[in-house]
């Protein structure tokens, strides 16, 4: 039985290579037909039908990395230069790539990789895709069909790996569905709520030839059919709510820039007059400067966003899913409060907090559908407590124009990552579109930079990935090469992507890369110095040097180590031509990001920065307690901020 | 805390259980038996889902039911006239002194004793789940040999009929590997 098995895969392989030479060259003059392709019928190969579906999609570059069972793919390239190949240094930065090219445009990414190694890689891109539901399609080579099930050289079950991190996944089985795969692929990606697609192509079937048809109605799939406007009960419920309401708060999330709503959501909340708190994705959904627009809600968001939502008595949530990192404890969320939750995805609703009117639909119908009805009120007396919360908030702030008085919390002369990032914002006018890895950086630049268009902020935020922001970055760009793009990653961060800076190089990318280097895996040091009584344990980096590593890959570089530094080098680094240019800047170790609403806890339950008056005050203390021991009637000594920096109230 | 029966009918595509079967998996969902058989539609395989869990712990299978993008319909039989049925072999001891004795309970019960051998019956049952829990309990006694159950499966009663959504098979999928495994 097992021999007959073997025998059989035997004599398909055999029948592979023999077919290898078969491939048709046919193809060139049928490509260059441009936009309207002709869908009479020719013979290709599915190498060549993966092409000229991409072309059809409206693909014009594709993020890859090529390999054994993907090379007939890559062959049919070299006849298709429309479609221009990135070559990227680890299968990884292709998926990541994708992901920034689909941020940036909203266009559907696409990345191309091999079988086993090659598709295994590509695996942490495409699970950040899902959790921020962002479109792209993974292209990736597989055994030949006879081979499938046999462990043969670089296998692997890649449909398998990715069923639970892929929105829908394809196994290409026979080349008659090959073309309707990739075009359901790209269909299910962008529609709906986009997610990642992964399309799993046999070698033999990338080498076979057929007849190639290019189906001209529209997509369907019986089970895939996306909601768009919502019930009409359920909005009336809604308007009933919002009526009744006195202390709104709508909660914007990325869905509203997913869905186009954004002048939607700002007629939205100046008509109704309500406050609209930002999720770290919904950044961009509406200008921060709006007057509506109070701030990111969340573990690090403004604390009167956070308390603006435990008082409100409606949540109006658009486009969000209520991720732990928003809601801290469950059972103390916003318990005064009724809930509005529109969603396209159905299964979000009632996820994870329960509520009182849920609307499945696209969130631009949805809010024109409220729109009608919707009822001009006044809400100052709730903008006024609002403003009350923001008040203490900036008491509290450190990060101060260079002529106001510093916070006593910050030393003469210390370059914190807070200030880099609000310098950043103000040098670049708000206008770039920039591009985070995952730590204390990211949340600085969501705290600090404020963002006025949608897609102009590019962050991992559900799957938190590390590595996401330098080859983000430079997808980004190159969906986008009109716009300034920067990437803001700390010096972790991206150590595990900074292969990518030779892609930048090769296809001269003109990214700013800025790397916040504190030393440390700042964000877990700060978890560790606050729930782990300061245990430093694997935080630390011994690193390299970034400028000389830059040099390497010829890339200019600068270093930063003062405030006064920082405006000069930001306009070298955005006069700089050709390609991409790196800036270091070294900042203070141990700063922390407050506020924190530590994992589980309350939402307003939240770590505070002291206010001066506070931290001069347990200066004071802890001076004095220093003093107390040895008994002597000197001036008890100065305590640096540093020391009080240990206790819970550092920078 | 309920037993709710889902009814799905799903495209005939290769990995289509995989996909639910890893729903479950992915977002725990506790599932007490899970059928899947063909219709009278070709491309259309029909699954039949039992969990005991709360109503809304039920919706939210539903709802991620439907975003399988294989998943054509679900219905939530719990909320309509709908019948059950659970089959069984069961492969009781029976020496020629109790045999009879057996057979009186198949009787009773409307099973069907579908292979004699010396020490053993092997009875088949059918019913709702608790007429075939009623049943093993009482031959218990005897001795269960073996035993094995196909899960539950259902349908509505009359009208109540599971909807294909107007399903049309988009495209012929290659026959040879047409297959829910």
């Amino acid at each position: 039985m097992t021999e007959d098995k073997a025998a059989t895969n035997a004599e398909s392989l055999a029948k592979t290579l023999e077919t290898g030479a078969g491939g048709s060259a046919g193809a060139c003059e049928q490509a260059s037909g441009e936009a309207d392709i002709p869908a009479d019928a020719v013979m290709l190969t599915g190498a060549e039908i993966v092409c000229e579906c991409l072309l059809r999609e409206g693909v014009d570059i594709v993020f890859g990395y090529p390999g054994g069972a993907i090379l007939p793919t890559y062959d049919a390239l070299t006849r298709y230069p429309q479609l221009h190949h990135v070559l990227t240094r680890h299968e990884q930065g292709a998926s990541h790539m994708a992901d920034g090219y689909a941020r940036a445009t909203g266009k559907v990414g696409v990345a191309m990789a091999t079988s086993g190694p090659g598709a295994t890689n590509l695996v942490t891109g495409i699970a950040t895709a899902m959790m921020d539901s962002s479109p792209i399609v993974c292209i990736t080579g597989q055994v030949p069909t006879g081979a499938i099930g046999t462990d043969a050289f670089q296998e692997t079950d890649v449909t398998g790996i990715t069923l639970p991190i892929t929105k829908h996944n394809y196994l290409v089985t026979s080349i008659d569905e090959l073309a309707e795969d990739i075009r359901e692929a790209f269909h299910i990606a962008r529609t709906g709520r986009p997610g990642p697609v992964l399309v799993d192509i046999p070698k033999d079937i990338q080498i076979q030839t057929t007849e190639f048809v290019y189906p001209t109605e529209p997509v369907t799939l019986p089970g895939y059919k996306p909601p768009r406007r919502g019930r009409a009960d359920q909005v009336e419920a809604a308007l009933e709510l919002i009526r009744e309401s006195r202390r709104p708060v709508i909660l914007a999330g990325h869905g509203i820039s997913m869905a186009n709503a954004n002048a939607e959501l700002a007629e939205l909340c100046e008509r109704a007059q309500i406050p609209v708190a930002l999720t770290l994705l919904g950044k961009g959904a509406i200008s921060e400067r709006h007057p509506m627009c109070v701030g990111m809600m969340g573990m690090h968001g403004g604390a009167e966003v956070n308390h603006a939502i435990q008082q409100a008595d409606l949540l109006i949530a658009l486009g969000m899913r209520f991720d732990d990192r928003v809601t801290g404890n469950l059972a103390t969320y916003a318990k005064g409060s009724r809930k509005i939750h529109v969603d396209i995805d159905s299964s979000e609703i009632n996820k994870n907090v329960r509520v009182d009117v849920g609307i499945v639909g696209d969130l631009r119908e949805v809010l024109r559908q409220l729109l009608d009805r919707v009822e001009r009120r006044p809400n100052d007396a709730w903008f006024d407590r609002i403003a009350e919360w923001r008040a203490d908030s900036e008491l509290r702030e450190i990060v101060r124009p260079a002529d106001a008085p510093r916070h006593p919390a910050v030393s003469e002369g210390k370059l914190l990552g807070a200030q880099v990032i609000r310098d950043l914002f103000e040098l670049t006018g708000g206008n770039a579109v920039t591009v985070t890895d995952v730590g204390q950086h990211q949340m600085w630049e969501a705290q600090y930079y404020q963002h006025e268009r949608p897609h102009s902020l590019i962050t991992s935020g559900g799957l938190g990935t590390m590595g996401f922001g330098l080859p983000a970055a430079i997808g980004a760009k190159m969906a986008r090469p009109d716009q300034e793009v920067w990437a803001i990653v700390g010096d972790g961060g991206f150590q595990m992507t900074s292969m990518e800076l030779a892609t930048a190089v090769q296809e001269k990318v003109k990214v700013n890369i800025a790397v916040i280097n504190n030393g440390f895996l700042g964000m877990v040091r700060q978890w560790q110095e606050f729930f782990y009584e300061e245990r430093y344990n694997q935080t630390p980096m011994v690193n390299p040097d970034f400028c000389k590593l830059a040099e390497a890959y010829g890339i200019p570089a600068i270093r930063v180590t003062e405030r006064g530094q920082i405006e000069d080098a930001v306009n070298a680094t955005r006069a700089q031509a050709g390609g991409p240019i790196l800036v270091e800047f070294v900042v203070e170790k141990e700063e922390i990001v407050f506020p924190m609403v530590p994992a589980g806890a309350d939402l307003d339950d939240m770590i505070r920065r002291p206010t001066p008056e506070e931290f001069e005050q347990k200066r004071r203390e802890r001076a004095a307690a220093k003093a107390t021991p040895a008994e002597t009637d000197a001036e008890p000594e100065p305590v640096a901020p540093a020391a009080v920096a240990g206790t819970r109230f550092g920078v | 805390m309920a037993k709710h029966i889902l009814a799905a009918l799903v495209e005939n595509r290769p990995g289509v259980l995989a996909r639910v079967s890893n729903l479950f998996r992915r977002r725990s969902f506790n599932i007490d038996s899970l059928s899947v058989g063909r219709t009278q539609r070709e491309n259309l395989s029909r699954m039949t889902i039992v969990m005991e869990s709360d109503a809304a712990e039920a919706d939210r299978l539903v709802k991620n039911l439907y975003k399988l993008v294989d998943v054509v319909h679900v219905d939530h039989l719990h909320n309509q006239p709908s019948v059950a049925r659970d089959m069984a072999l069961v492969k009781v001891k029976a020496s020629s002194e109790n045999r009879r004795e057996v057979i009186q309970l198949c009787d009773i019960f409307r099973a069907r004793i579908i292979d004699v051998a010396a020490e053993s019956l092997v009875v088949e049952i059918t019913g709702e789940e608790e007429k075939l829990g009623h049943f093993t309990e009482l031959v218990r006694p005897f001795g269960i040999v073996e035993m094995v159950r196909t899960g539950v499966i259902a349908m509505g009663r009359g009208s109540h009929t599971l909807k294909d959504q107007g399903y049309k098979p988009n495209r012929g999928r290659s026959s040879s590997r047409r297959s829910v495994l």
